[in-house]
């Protein structure tokens, strides 16, 4: 293609409060219809908004955590516009007074994607089509929700899709929301142009409206291009429109006409007043972010040594991230650790969801006593493995499984004698370990494991074998 | 005489009458009355006798509030669970809301009795009551005339004694300028001292609930009884008074600093001028400090408060789409023509006005140039405000320009019926209090008013000042022949 690509993202996240942004209702995904509802949540005649303190909260910890300005004077602006999901005729947003503002997202490669700005506002209701019939459930009106807008500083598909995956990373780590892109707690929409390399203006755009999957925002992204870019290149010009990504067929067509852009009548909220935010509140909410993940993955490749794909794999979940540095509090080896909750942990976990949820039964300090007797070789790998795969079912401590007559080392002597047996019962084996076939060893090995119950140390038996075989 | 609050109170926990029996006699009064006078649009009868036999169960406590059983009326557009509330607009038709306003709240807390709800400007948008879907209420000083608006059956009710009390809402004069045609008090309170929770919204920044009343003592028994922070309004504000208003009545006017400003009485009908001067001179041979200043802003309050208010409804009306509640059309071909239709029926001629004006001003291009400004200008007033109450305490001003007019006279000319509200709005752009209290008769007999406005949370010295003035100035009150007789 020899076009450039130019695109920014809109982000909508909802705040995982537990009451809606300016009533008590339950911001509870679900529900019978227009259960979770009052009369502020519905609009109705004479209801008024009250702020809540806790979205005004979550906002700023995004804005932190995406290294924004936080505004310490804000307000609240009405939306005007008529839609049936919308039950005041305007939407509660923020205008030209966002709350955070001018931050970043650093990619792998270095580069940084501009946040132009986060505002909160309220969700709107869902219309249901059904027997010809449109019906409105108001539980989801009211949730509250941040924007969070991107500079048009994304130049791939792939950056695309990097660019919201760590979002969702990060808004999941600082807790404010769990960013569930299927239940549209996390929806985006892709403005996308392009232009000649070099060209310092920008094309006319487009915007994607409400992908609801990473993988989607990558396709959306790569057939939006390759559409502008066909027009492009058969002389014609693209119209400013509003897109849905299609993704059964992978295309991107149109779905309202958007050259006139609607007039909103933005106007300050009468009955909210304008707020202000003192600086302490602002440094008690940095103080209490967690350490992001990518500073995680730095730290645990750079301080503890850890190979990247493991680190990645730890600092991707908050929960996993807290297990394991708990384990290491406790106590435990960094390596093993580490590659006890990738290779057997884990394995028990089929989804990204679960990884994110990480509901064990064992406490870091009853996984950091396994990993301990791993790391002082009084059990094998195999058998650490084994024992755990057994607390992770039951919840039970390792001396439920690993009882202290088990934990005798097997003597010099007696391993030596071990030895000689497993060299007596595979004698080709060793003749091949003599004559040069190192890995002919591991027969000798399993020799010695069955006849122990696999507790005997095999790197002490190596050595052993080694000696007796004369190499 | 008629009797207050107070002696009402008296009389009930006496046992000279019970609350049955006083709310009957209101009902009886309403009846016979209403029916010409349209002060009343839903009557509550049952609910209000109910309430009555429950204010007796309260009145055999010695702890009693002083409103127990005491008959009164919230204007239309006060929301009272499971009780029409319309705005008197075809728009709200059959709507009952399931929740009650925070004032109707705290005085159903009290033991109030609550006979029905009063006619009204549709929307609180008008000066003379006349835009009600309902038709007008008549005056009943003389029942040819206007009653004022938007609080019109609100002032109907009180002059006529159809209710010993009832609550109205000032957005840029509601509640005073009726008072002053009807010949009764009207007390605007302070921008957050008085919960507009349940208050169905006109022009948000200005709207605000208060009295009306046939004394300033009764004006101020209510207004302690409804103020106070809401949790449920952010606007509303946690004001500490010291104590209550009605004890503060008394209150010697000696030193106090009255200012008067020459905005206020250019264009004014001579009678009510003489009449206010008489009032300030009054003041003065008690010992008031007659201080004179200048408001020059003001002369664009009017137009500032048309910007505002109307940018405010054009947003809060949005949601009348017949979806939910309320009129809808009878047939429609989709959703858009369903809430083309709805409104085009719903709305009045005067709602429809407002509501273009409103979105005109917001819409882009214009917005820097009316509702920027406005808001600009709308400090400035403020600023004049302020600076007028570091030299004085209160400000002596009409309350109208003009008595009550003939029925049906201004109904051509919207600009001429705005002025009618020229002498009130600047008090709501400020947020400031105010009251209204008679202040004589014109030449026909009808009803003159005087407005004192204070500072911001200054009820205290309003009240003072307008009960010395009602105690002093030889008024006849509730000149009004039939209502109630008790």
């Amino acid at each position: 293609m020899n076009y450039e690509i130019v695109c920014g993202i809109e982000t909508h996240i909802e705040l995982a409060t537990r009451t809606k942004i300016f009533c008590g209702c339950t911001t509870e995904f679900g529900g019978e219809p227009n259960t979770h509802c009052c009369p502020v949540c519905t609009g109705q005649p004479g209801a008024l908004p009250v702020l809540n303190q806790k979205v005004v909260e979550y906002a700023i910890k995004a804005g932190l955590a995406l290294n924004c300005k936080i505004n310490t004077k804000s307000h609240m602006d009405r939306k005007n516009y008529v839609y049936p999901d919308l039950p005041k005729a305007y939407q509660i947003s923020q205008y030209d007074e966002p709350l955070c503002e001018k931050g970043y997202i650093e990619l792998d490669s270095g580069k940084r994607i501009g946040i132009a700005r986060i505002h909160i506002e309220e969700d709107a209701g869902k219309l249901i089509h059904e027997k010809g019939y449109t019906f409105i459930d108001y539980n989801r009106s009211g949730v509250p929700l941040i924007e969070i807008v991107s500079e048009p500083d994304i130049s791939s598909a792939e950056e695309a899709k990097e660019y919201a995956e760590k979002l969702q990373l990060i808004m999941r780590y600082i807790g404010i929301s769990d960013c569930k892109m299927q239940e549209g707690s996390m929806r985006c929409d892709v403005n996308l142009s392009l232009r000649k390399p070099g060209d310092s203006s920008l094309g006319v755009r487009t915007e994607i409206k409400n992908i609801n999957s990473l993988s989607f925002i990558q396709k959306a992204v790569m057939a939006e291009a390759e559409r502008q870019a066909d027009i492009l290149d058969a002389g014609g010009t693209v119209v400013q429109q509003t897109m849905r990504y299609d993704e059964a067929t992978n295309t991107v067509t149109p779905m309202r006409d958007k050259e006139n852009s609607e007039d909103y009548r933005y106007f300050p909220d009468p009955d909210i007043l304008r707020f202000s935010i003192d600086e302490e509140k602002i440094e008690e909410i940095r103080k209490s972010l967690p350490e992001l993940p990518f500073e995680k993955l730095k730290r645990y490749v750079n301080v503890l040594g850890l190979p990247e794909a493991t680190a990645k794999q730890i600092s991707r979940y908050r929960k996993v991230a807290e297990f394991f540095e708990g384990a290491l509090a406790e106590g435990a080896s960094v390596k093993n650790a580490a590659n006890l909750i990738v290779g057997t942990i884990f394995a028990t976990m089929g989804t990204e969801e679960e990884k994110e949820l990480f509901d064990v039964l064992i406490s870091p300090a009853q996984y950091a006593a396994l990993v301990k007797l791993a790391d002082e070789r009084k059990i094998n790998i195999g058998v650490a493995q084994a024992t755990l795969q057994k607390m992770l079912e039951t919840g039970k401590p390792v001396e439920e499984f690993i009882k202290p007559e088990d934990l005798v080392g097997i003597s010099d002597e007696e391993l030596e004698k071990l030895c000689r047996e497993a060299m007596d019962a595979n004698p080709k084996a060793a003749a091949d370990v003599r004559s040069g076939k190192d890995k002919a060893i591991n027969a000798m090995f399993g020799y010695i494991m069955k006849k122990t119950g696999g507790k005997a140390d095999i790197r002490k038996a190596e050595v052993m074998l080694r000696k007796l075989i004369g190499q | 005489m008629r009797m207050g609050i107070t002696e009402l109170a008296v009389k009930l926990r006496k046992r000279e009458i019970s609350a049955v029996e006083l709310t009957k006699a209101y009902i009886d009064a309403i009846e016979k009355l209403n029916p010409t006078l349209n002060a009343y649009v839903h009557l509550t009868f049952d609910t209000a006798l109910e309430a009555a036999e429950q204010a007796d169960q309260m009145l055999k406590e010695d702890d009693a509030p002083l409103l127990c059983g005491i008959p009164m009326a919230l204007k239309d557009n006060i929301c009272t669970d499971g009780i029409p509330t319309t705005c008197c607009s075809k728009i709200l038709e059959g709507f009952k809301p399931y929740y009650d306003a925070t004032v109707w709240e705290r005085l159903k807390k009290q033991g109030a009795v609550l006979l029905g709800k009063t006619n009204m400007d549709e929307f609180g948008m008008g000066s003379t009551s006349e835009t009600s879907c309902y038709g007008a209420p008549l005056n009943p000083r003389n029942t040819n005339y206007v009653t004022g608006g938007s609080s019109g059956g609100s002032a109907a009710a009180i002059c006529a004694n159809l209710a010993v009390y009832s609550l109205g809402s000032d957005t840029g004069g509601s509640i005073r300028q009726p008072a002053s045609f009807c010949g009764v008090v009207g007390l605007k309170p302070t921008y957050g001292a008085v919960s507009r929770y349940g208050l169905i919204a006109y022009g948000s920044s200005l709207d605000q609930i208060g009295p009306l009343t046939n004394s300033v003592k009764d004006a101020a028994i209510v207004f302690d009884a409804i103020k106070g922070v809401d949790r449920r309004d952010q606007t509303s504000v946690d004001y500490d008074y010291g104590s209550s208003m009605a004890e503060c009545l008394d209150r010697d006017i000696k030193g106090i600093r009255i200012g008067v400003a020459e905005e206020f009485f250019d264009g004014i009908n001579p009678e009510i001028k003489s009449k206010v001067e008489e009032a300030i001179k009054l003041f003065e041979r008690n010992g008031a400090v007659i201080e004179n200043i200048r408001i020059p802003a003001m002369k664009l309050a009017l137009p500032v408060y048309y910007i505002i208010a109307c940018a405010e409804a054009s947003s809060n009306l949005g949601r009348y789409d017949g979806i939910r509640y309320g009129y809808r059309t009878a047939s429609y071909s989709s959703i858009d023509d369903m809430i083309v239709k709805t409104r085009s029926e719903g709305f009045g001629d005067e709602v429809k006005r407002r509501i273009m004006l409103g979105t005109y001003v917001l819409s882009s291009g214009y917005y820097d140039a009316y509702y920027k400004k406005a808001c600009l200008i709308r400090e400035e007033i403020n600023r004049e405000f302020d600076a007028v109450f570091e030299k004085c305490d209160v400000l002596v001003a009409p309350t109208a320009p003009s008595t009550a007019f003939p029925l049906n006279c201004k109904r051509k000319s919207p600009v001429e019926m705005y002025l009618a509200d020229i002498c009130t709005v600047p008090v709501n752009i400020a947020g400031v209090p105010a009251i209204s209290v008679p202040c004589g008769e014109d030449a026909n007999g009808l009803p003159i008013g005087m407005q004192i406005i204070g500072r911001r949370f200054g009820e205290v010295t309003v009240l003072q000042v307008a009960h010395f003035y009602e105690q002093n100035a030889g008024q006849i009150i509730g000149a009004y022949e039939g209502g109630v007789r008790i």
